[in-house]
């Protein structure tokens, strides 16, 4: 129970708005914009599927193991994560609300059929290549290079188009990596973690679980026993990785739970750029999505690690949705070492998620900035947790909430300084916009302090849109929805300006669509 | 022309509605600059949000019409783009948009409203940059948040910016006037004047004959009770600021 276990006891630093008098009658019809036509990544695709038998045991983790023909070490950290499972309890401490969950309802594989066996792009099957076009993602390294379609389209508004190497996981299996030969040849290994068990297995091996133990948590030990796919990142010793490397989660089968499992690793005074997006279909039931991210960063190494996290939130009724259930940990290992995790969160029924920082190397530093965005019914538990174990480490805590609709959004978060973090320091600043006058936001920030000479900073606000500045605006001749979304963007505009400039455009458009109908 | 006939509005709701405005009447022709004058809290500013559509203020009787169209129907934004432009007596800061990119999406927002192209970039920047020179506004201070951290005076020179590249056919300014100094005065008065134009009308709401000795009115009216107790010439004003406003409130009863 280390990830975030312990704070719901500081609760009482809560400090909670809800706000009464309001300047939208209309949050009611407030989500129901937010309904199909506006989430565009909702559709299924139609491919035939092979299943693990529905449910978890035992059998299901020899299966997935089986599937991946994985060694014998990894089968067994499996089998131990799982039993130490069914000894562990479900977190309860999050301010967030959900029907018990029943862990045998689910299928913990699905994937699309021969899938282990495409060898390049040109076997994945066509309904999996549009899926990702639709979405905006082209795995064709071609049309990534033509700027034909999506990644490249958004980011047109610049002037020299990125480029950006995908691997695609498809429910349970990485479909496609792009660049990977370009990428070797700048001695960056990018592809899916299947698959660098068996190409890497001593790298592998020497990093997985050291940042995030099979005995973490709840979700992260279920992950270790039913992780299917995944991305894996080596970048070598001085090496500054050519392009953005990105995955593109997509869940797709019903009744299906997606497990991933990433790791990167940044090799003394290497640098990396990672991006993380996903979208899954409109479904009226609940999927679970329960990852585990690992950075390690060795000596004067960074890694830059972003999300947009796009996940099916849920009808306006709360019916459907993902449950975002993730572990994301970096470990700043190496001496001046330097971690940053960016990343806006807009979708998901339910996101629990607390990417943190363990500050380990002296003068290393961690950041965290963060947009989260919940409208309609959607409730998301997010925040970061900064342990300063080294010598003169500092952290960054940028967080903007934004609550609409009927929903709820905590930001929650640890700053920790140990006793020989000496000289360490800390900047938290979380700011709250309150759409509406039925939703809630909530900031619990914990501090953790054995130094007397650590300089640590806090601040918080939480502001209302204003009736003033949404009638400013109008005047001038911008629309209400307009309106909404320049003074949203307005309010995040700090982190917006952390995101690599394509994602920016992104999740731009994403806030703008999360939004709709979030006023009357 | 701006028609007004037999206005009357409340602000607040239900229990606590309160009648501002009360049968106010008040044509402004087209090519014209009309100056409302008036105690504090006589209803000037409620009148500058009614017009412009604010919530909060609801008519309970009477009209008012831009060349001949109904615009108390129309939402703010609509009746913006129907070229209506609001000078704030306190104009509103919005954090982390820069004015540029506010005036930007304005703009566009306006045209695209009236079936019009949207502004190129470079159009864009030319025009802004001219005005900002006519203001003697720091182009720096176009690229920060609107009216974050701005002094009284540079919040009242950005609204004139704004109404420049906005190009309005009836503008209301709102005690512009206030918290500028001397200087400032006359340029935002030249920026004001150099809109002046036989299709365009304004209503200038002040407290100050100095205003108008820059922006030299067509008429004055005054504004007392929620209605218009007097109309008059440039004249009108000066007999305020030499006596105040009891001699007049004595004629209206
Ligand atoms: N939201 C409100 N609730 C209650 N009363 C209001 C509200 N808004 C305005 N009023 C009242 O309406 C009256 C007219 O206000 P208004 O701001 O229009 O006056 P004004 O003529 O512009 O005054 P000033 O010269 O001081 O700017 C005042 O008595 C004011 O207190
Ligand atoms: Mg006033």
């Amino acid at each position: 129970m280390d990830c975030c276990g312990g704070m719901d006891e500081h609760d009482e630093t809560c400090t909670e708005v809800k706000v009464k008098e309001g300047i939208d009658a209309g949050t009611v019809a407030a989500a129901k914009r937010l309904e199909s036509e506006n989430y565009s990544a909702g559709f299924v695709t139609d491919i035939e599927m092979e299943f693990a038998p529905k449910g978890l045991s035992e059998s299901t983790v020899r299966f997935i193991s089986a599937k991946k023909g994985e060694p014998e070490w990894l089968l067994e950290w499996r089998l131990d994560a799982y039993r130490r499972w069914l000894t562990m309890e479900e977190p309860v401490w999050a301010r967030v609300n959900y029907p018990k969950i029943d862990y045998q309802a689910f299928y913990y594989y699905a994937a699309p059929k021969n899938a282990a066996k495409y060898k390049s792009i040109d076997e994945v099957p066509k309904e999996i290549l549009d899926t990702y076009a639709k979405l905006g993602i082209p795995l064709r390294e071609a049309e990534v290079l033509l700027g034909v379609e999506g990644a490249a389209e958004t980011a047109a508004t610049a002037r020299e188009k990125p480029r950006i190497a995908v691997d695609a996981v498809f429910d349970s299996v990485s479909v496609a990596t792009t660049f990977r030969e370009e990428l070797k040849k700048a001695g960056v290994i990018f592809m899916s973690i299947s698959e660098a068990v068996h190409e890497y297995p001593d790298l592998v091996r020497k990093y997985l679980g050291t940042v995030v133990p099979a005995t973490d948590n709840y979700f992260a030990t279920l992950n270790t026993a039913v992780f299917s796919d995944g991305t894996f990142v080596y970048v070598p010793k001085g090496v500054r990785c050519p392009m953005e490397l990105s995955t593109y989660f997509r869940m797709n089968a019903e009744s299906t739970g997606q497990f991933e499992r990433t790791l990167i690793i940044a090799d003394e005074g290497a640098y990396v750029s990672y991006l993380e997006g996903c979208t899954a279909p409109m479904r009226d039931e609940n999927q679970l999505h329960a990852a585990v991210v690992e950075l390690v960063a060795l000596d004067d190494a960074e890694i830059k690690y972003s999300t947009v996290q796009n996940w099916w939130p849920g009808d306006e009724d709360g019916k459907g949705g993902i449950y975002n259930f993730v572990t994301k940990r970096g470990d700043c290992r190496g001496a001046r070492s330097k971690i940053s995790w960016t990343q806006v969160e807009t979708g998901s029924a339910i996101t629990w998620k607390y990417p943190s920082c363990v500050l380990r190397g002296d003068d290393s530093v961690g950041e965290f900035y963060s947009i989260a965005v919940t409208n309609g019914r959607q409730q998301a538990d997010t925040g970061t947790k900064m342990i300063h174990l080294g010598k003169r480490t500092k952290s960054r805590i940028i967080s903007k909430g934004i609550s609409a609709g009927k929903s709820d959004n905590t930001y929650r978060g640890l700053v920790s300084i140990h006793k020989k973090a000496e000289g360490a320091r800390n900047f938290t600043q979380c700011d709250s916009l309150l759409i509406g006058d039925k939703c809630g936001a909530h900031t619990v920030p914990y501090i953790e302090n054995r130094r007397a000479d650590a300089q640590l900073e806090h601040e918080a606000t939480t502001t209302k849109l204003s009736e003033d500045q949404l009638f400013y605006v109008r005047q001038r001749g911008i629309g209400e929805e307009q309106a909404v979304a320049l003074l949203v963007n307005g309010f995040v505009r700090d982190v917006l300006q952390e995101l690599p400039m394509e994602f920016a455009v992104e999740a731009q458009k994403l806030l703008e669509v999360s939004l709709e109908g979030s006023v009357g | 022309m701006l028609k007004i006939e037999n206005l009357t509005a409340t602000v607040g709701e239900g229990e606590d509605a309160k009648t501002i405005l009360n049968g106010l009447s008040l044509a402004v022709p087209t090519g014209e600059v009309h100056a409302i004058m008036g105690p504090n809290g006589a209803g000037k500013s409620t009148l500058s949000y009614v017009l412009t559509g604010r919530e909060g203020y609801a008519v309970t009787g009477g009209s008012a019409t831009l060349n001949g169209a109904d615009i108390l129907a129309l939402e703010p934004e609509a009746r913006a783009a129907a070229g209506l432009f609001l000078s704030f007596q306190y104009p509103v800061e919005i954090p982390g948009v820069p004015v540029m990119t506010f005036v930007r999406t304005a703009m566009n927002a306006q045209r695209k409203a009236r079936g019009e192209t949207e502004i190129s970039a470079p159009d864009f920047i030319k025009k802004s940059r001219e005005i900002a020179k006519v203001l003697s506004l720091d182009p720096e201070m176009l690229k920060r948040p609107v009216n974050v951290g701005f002094s009284g005076g540079e919040k009242k020179r950005l609204e004139i910016y704004q109404m420049m590249m906005l190009e309005p056919r009836f503008m209301v300014l709102d005690e512009t006037d206030s918290g500028l100094d001397i200087d400032a005065l006359r340029t935002v008065a030249e920026g004001v004047n150099a809109l002046r134009a036989p299709d365009r009308g304004m209503l200038v709401i002040t407290h100050y004959q100095r205003l108008l000795d820059y922006i030299k009115p067509d008429k004055v009216h005054v504004l007392a009770k929620g209605r218009i107790i007097k109309t008059g010439g440039p004249e009108l004003a000066h007999r305020l600021e030499a006596e105040g406003y009891d001699g007049v409130l004595a004629e209206a009863v």
